[in-house]
């Protein structure tokens, strides 16, 4: 326990660095590129732009996010610092066509 | 047809598993009935009203409006819950002693009913703006005649219902000397569950840091995805994959209210909760 507190300010440190920002387009209820290559054990920003004209919402259990995303509407999350290995993700809306991965590496 | 359905019955089932803990843990109070509508047809109508203003709520506060808003309603409602406790704690034995003798309880329990009744409306809110976005993304798509996406999502609001309804039919089974731990339990558990995705809302807006995210992964165990694992995590928080503020605001919320509801406690009519 005490460690972790010991820790407690790198990690809230590390939460105001520049994040490296990745961009990804939902089109035709399809992410665009649906794999994403990171970089692992750093936070990063990816930004979904949902060019449909309906609304979308991001999910993934792996990444622990959800986020609903208006038609047009360009929508920023914060992902990581990540381990190494796959996260899989969908378009809650469009469950069937609308899969993407990110591979942190 | 069948999209429509499977998504319907998914919020449908979450919103009806926290209301059936409600009026189970409310079925004393008087005009119980009136409020849970109240509630409910509140909670209908600002689902319409924040699906219309998803856009202009996501734009706020740069971009991370959206999860400070759900932070926000998972915060009120898991505060109304813990302050429902701490209450019950008090007054429960005595309220129970009391409606048997003649409806002592009216002028205490509006107040009691009022804080309930919004933690109903907070919880379609949520839920029920996302349904109506998919609903409406599908109609307008183009993708499925009407017919097939209102009849797909008759399908999974009847069923979604019937589930909540089997969860109060079960508590409601509950021995009469359990029943208060029951659902204070139940409550206590949906509180500190609130909590921890206000917490995963707030680390998504990066106001908050995840702490090691995940902290443990149990999805070969149960997966979130699962239909257990989705009425799970709706009772008691269940996570496969959890970040350490979302275990360490859960914990936190259990203390506070544990130690809140033995704080009120008055001695001679205390039930004897472990």
């Amino acid at each position: 326990m005490k460690k972790l507190f010991a820790l407690l300010p790198f990690i809230c440190l590390s939460a105001w660095a520049a994040d490296t920002e990745f961009a990804m387009a939902i089109r035709d209820h399809r992410f665009e590129p649906a794999e994403i290559r990171v970089p692992a054990n750093q936070k990063i920003k990816l930004v979904v732009h949902n060019q449909d004209s309906t609304p979308e919402e991001f999910e993934s259990h792996a990444l622990n996010r959800e986020k609903v995303i208006a038609p047009g509407a360009k929508a920023s999350l914060f992902l990581g610092p990540l381990k190494p290995g796959r996260y899989p993700f969908i378009g809650e809306f469009h469950e069937k066509t609308a899969r993407g991965v990110i591979i942190a590496e | 047809m069948l999209g429509s359905a499977i998504i319907v019955f998914r919020e449908t089932l979450e919103a009806a598993l926290i209301i059936s803990i409600i009026a189970v843990a409310t079925r004393t109070l008087r005009k119980r009935n009136t409020w849970l509508i109240g509630g409910i047809s509140a909670g209908v109508c600002g689902s319409v009203l924040v699906a219309l203003f998803t856009g202009k709520i996501a734009e706020l506060a740069q971009g991370v409006g959206q999860e400070l808003f759900n932070a926000g309603i998972l915060g009120l409602a898991a505060a109304m819950l813990a302050w429902h406790n701490i209450w019950m704690a008090r007054h429960g034995m005595q309220l129970a002693r009391d409606a048997k003798q003649l409806g002592q309880e009216v002028t205490s329990g509006t107040r009691e009913m009022s804080a309930l009744a919004m933690v109903v409306g907070l919880a379609i809110l949520r839920e029920g703006s996302e349904t109506a976005l998919f609903l409406y993304g599908l109609l307008s798509g183009g993708e499925e005649t009407l017919a097939s996406v209102l009849g797909g999502g008759a399908i999974g609001f009847i069923f979604g219902s019937l589930a909540g309804y089997g969860l109060y039919a079960g508590i409601l089974r509950v021995p009469a000397r359990h029943f208060f731990a029951a659902t204070s339990g139940l409550i206590l558990l949906l509180a500190a569950a609130m909590a921890s995705q206000a917490a995963r809302f707030l680390v998504q807006a990066d106001v908050l840091p995840s702490l090691a995210s995940p902290l443990w992964n149990s999805s070969w165990l149960l997966d979130n995805a699962s239909l257990t694992g989705r009425v799970l995590h709706t009772l008691i928080g269940y996570e496969a994959m959890p970040s350490g503020i979302q275990v360490a605001f859960y914990t936190a919320t259990l203390v506070l209210i544990l130690a809140g509801m033995r704080l009120v406690r008055i001695q001679p009519t205390s039930p004897a909760t472990p």
